[in-house]
């Protein structure tokens, strides 16, 4: 297919962020010998009454390290995309009291949509990213495998990738350990290789995240009652918690520290209970919706496989069955601990990331627990 | 593939003349002009020579130029000096929509001051109109500050009837003529202006250097303090090897002004028909007739003007949207906008061309082509 084409025929365009892993990603494929275009996505903008933005600080390293590399630069804007397709699904899901992955939502239609589409209008043969994900051409279907640091493992955030998408994508540093790709940058001696790592959701940043989102939605403080019934504090809105959340709860007193267990939408209750363990946290089963494949096809209507529920979570053998309008319901082999509604459900064969859906509603013997979505 | 550079208006490759002159200044002129000694007088005389070649350019007297240090510098000393000079005899002041930056933001800032400004509006061409303005002139307005010729579509403003109407009235009338001075001719006694911003860079002479014209009882504050060059009106050792390079330019430019006019005319006429022949839908923004002849803004339907200058980028080709901007800004042309409304599809797939000295028609013809092969593929 397109590995026909030597290396310096193949145009691919680097999506950089001003970060040690994208700076990395752009510099190995140079050195292969790529013709290689680094340009700077800004999605968001947070100037502040100093005229600072973060986008302009970063965009400032990816000039810097595109100048040592030798690829030109450019920017693109998708502000208006992120806010229609990212942001707008973001506040809706917190108003539904749940926990939205705005990352999974900004790879699916962003990234490797807009930003692809985008990418291939400049004549790119490939995408490429600083994920830590790999991919692999199998049998002529390219498959999304874990990045090789498999504490820093991104697939959790690229489930939603379609095989369309992946056969147009390049992870020029996910078989490296984090720890190496920061040699690399400094043995290179690119402006970011020491660069922080960003933290947190991209939009909101170091910013202070209670702060941040009642700017948007207005927050209805109640309380905070046991699963018994008894009323052990104030909350400051339901959206600023997420279930298993074991700070900020305010909780004082002798015992064992207190824990969200879940959110009362109707009485406008949170939800607590001590004990890491607490036996409302587990459940057995969970209901998905928006299931989406990194595979051509799916083999059978039910299967095994590993799951995660949260990014960096270990895998829990699970069963699958596809339901009717890209829905599943995935069984585990073990009860699991604080299944969140709006995160993803990401299943794993071996190293390969099959691909997953968004957590709709959790069960627990075949009853749904209401107060968790 | 040669790269050919058509971003002119944004700034100009120095003329092998004039870098000649600066790195012999450079040398040479390096005393100060206040000092008393030989050293001193040797670079205060070339100094004053250059000013006078600067004056004449504009039919100006030589101390009625004060050296900045471009065309930015020119354009907040005018609106701010006015501004804080004039304040007790009234607030209000005059611009249009379609100002450069150095202009719009400066009056923008005086406006959070307490100062009132007017906005005028402009036509599908890019004019304002006579009507509009002689209707916003009050009692009170201190400073009208109107370009002579945009930066991005080209579009001459009428300053002459401007400043016939202020004959009779007690306004400063400034000119921001950064991007018409050197393409046309221009004479402050026949634009009736006051103050006349310009600039060295956009003439193919060095970056850093510009001045603004400020005809003799106009008045005007002081926007740095310190020593007593160009007449206190603006403090700082001169920039001597600057200003000579600047008035080798001014001189070179005058010498070649009629014969630049007729060439970039006949650069648009080429690529206008080469994009005609290739089929592009495609809208000239501006005027074709009282327009500056090195400035060609195109909209091309159906295509993204990030996509567009990034792939005309790649096919070797030096153009812009506008003005030069911040990347990852998607704030469409304030120009445009002003053109043909917030919601034109214009604001999104204009670029423009811009001529200057070293391009060739073949050039132009070679540029026209890989466009049109570019929107092509874009356009689909």
């Amino acid at each position: 297919m397109q590995q026909l084409k030597s290396p310096a025929e193949t145009r691919v365009v680097v999506g950089m962020s001003g970060g040690v892993d994208s700076s990395v990603a752009a510099h190995l494929l140079k050195e292969q010998g790529y013709d290689v275009i680094g340009i700077f996505m800004k999605n968001w903008d947070d100037t502040d009454e100093n005229g600072f933005c973060t986008a302009t600080e970063d965009y400032d390293d990816v000039i810097k390290v595109c100048n040592q590399i030798g690829i030109p630069y450019y920017a693109v804007n998708f502000e208006k995309q992120y806010w229609d397709k990212v942001f707008t699904y973001f506040l809706e899901e917190y108003k539904a009291g749940r926990t939205p992955n705005p990352d999974v939502m900004c790879n699916k239609e962003i990234k490797f949509k807009a930003f692809l589409e985008h990418a291939i209008s400049l004549g790119a043969d490939y995408l490429a990213t600083g994920h830590y994900a790999q991919v692999k051409e199998v049998n002529g279907e390219t498959q999304l495998l874990r990045g090789l640091d498999n504490n820093k493992d991104q697939t959790y955030f690229l489930n939603q990738l379609s095989q369309d998408q992946l056969s147009k994508v390049m992870f020029p540093i996910g078989h490296l350990e984090k720890k190496l790709v920061r040699e690399i940058a400094s043995d290179a001696g690119l402006a970011t290789a020491t660069k922080k790592d960003s933290t947190g959701i991209c939009f909101i940043g170091e910013r202070n995240f209670k702060e941040f989102l009642s700017q948007y939605l207005p927050a209805q403080p109640g309380d905070m009652v046991t699963m018994d019934g008894q009323k052990m504090g104030r909350h400051d809105g339901l959206m600023y918690y997420t279930i298993g959340q074991r700070h900020g709860l305010g909780i004082g007193g002798a015992g064992d520290p207190w824990f969200v267990l879940g959110k009362n939408l109707e009485n406008n209750e949170l939800l607590v209970g001590q004990n890491i363990h607490h036996e409302a946290l587990f459940s057995d089963q969970l209901t998905a919706v928006n299931m989406s494949f990194t595979t051509n096809e799916v083999k059978e209507n039910k299967f095994t496989c590993t799951a995660k529920f949260r990014y960096r979570q270990e895998d829990v053998k699970v069963e699958v069955e596809l339901t009717d309008h890209n829905g599943a319901i995935v069984t585990f082999a073990e009860p699991v601990r604080a299944i969140t509604p709006g995160q993803a459900v990401v299943l794993y064969d071996g190293e390969v990331c099959l691909g997953g859906g968004t957590i709709d509603t959790v069960l627990k013997q075949g009853k749904k627990l209401t107060y968790v979505g | 593939m040669n790269r050919i550079y058509l971003d002119h208006a944004a700034t100009s490759p120095v003329h092998p003349q004039v870098i000649e002159k600066l790195i012999e200044t450079l040398g040479q002129a390096y005393g100060n002009p206040s000092s008393i000694h030989a050293t001193g007088r040797e670079a205060r005389k070339l100094l004053d020579h250059a000013r006078e070649q600067l004056s004449l350019s504009i039919g100006a007297k030589e101390q009625d130029i004060i050296l900045t240090s471009g065309g930015t510098e020119a354009d907040n000393l005018a609106i701010f000096g006015t501004a804080y000079a004039r304040n007790k005899e009234g607030k209000h002041i005059i611009t249009t929509q379609i100002e450069h930056h150095a202009v719009m933001h400066a009056c923008e800032k005086l406006e959070k001051e307490g100062f009132e400004v007017t906005y005028l509006p402009v036509n599908q061409k890019g004019r304002i109109s006579i009507e509009d303005f002689k209707h916003e002139l009050r009692d009170d307005t201190i400073l009208v500050t109107i370009m002579l010729g945009n930066n991005e579509v080209g579009t001459i403003q009428p300053i002459e009837e401007i400043g016939e109407i202020l004959k009779n009235h007690p306004a400063s009338f400034h000119t921001d003529a950064v991007q018409a001075y050197g393409l046309l001719p221009i004479l402050v006694d026949d634009l009736n202006v006051d103050l006349l911003s310009v600039s060295s860079h956009k003439i193919n002479g060095p970056k850093g250097i510009g001045f603004l014209y400020q005809r003799k009882g106009t008045k005007l504050y002081p926007q740095l303090f310190g020593g007593q060059q160009e007449r206190k009106r603006r403090a700082g050792t001169e920039n001597v090897p600057s200003v000579l390079a600047f008035a080798e330019a001014v001189s070179i430019t005058q010498q070649t002004m009629k014969e630049k006019q007729k060439l970039y005319n006949q650069f648009k006429e080429t690529m206008i028909s080469i994009f005609s022949q290739e089929n592009l839908a495609f809208n000239i923004n501006g005027d074709n007739e009282d327009t500056l002849p090195h400035i060609l803004n195109v909209s091309f339907q159906g295509t993204d003007v990030e996509s567009l200058l990034v792939n005309l980028d790649m096919s070797g080709l030096s153009v812009s949207s506008g003005s030069a901007c911040t990347a990852g800004s998607i704030d469409p042309s304030h120009v445009l906008v002003a053109m043909f409304g917030e919601n034109a599809n214009k604001l999104r797939n204009s670029i423009r061309f811009s001529f200057g000295y070293g391009v060739t028609l073949e050039d132009v013809r070679e540029a026209a082509t890989r466009t049109a092969h570019v929107v092509k593929r874009l356009v689909k």
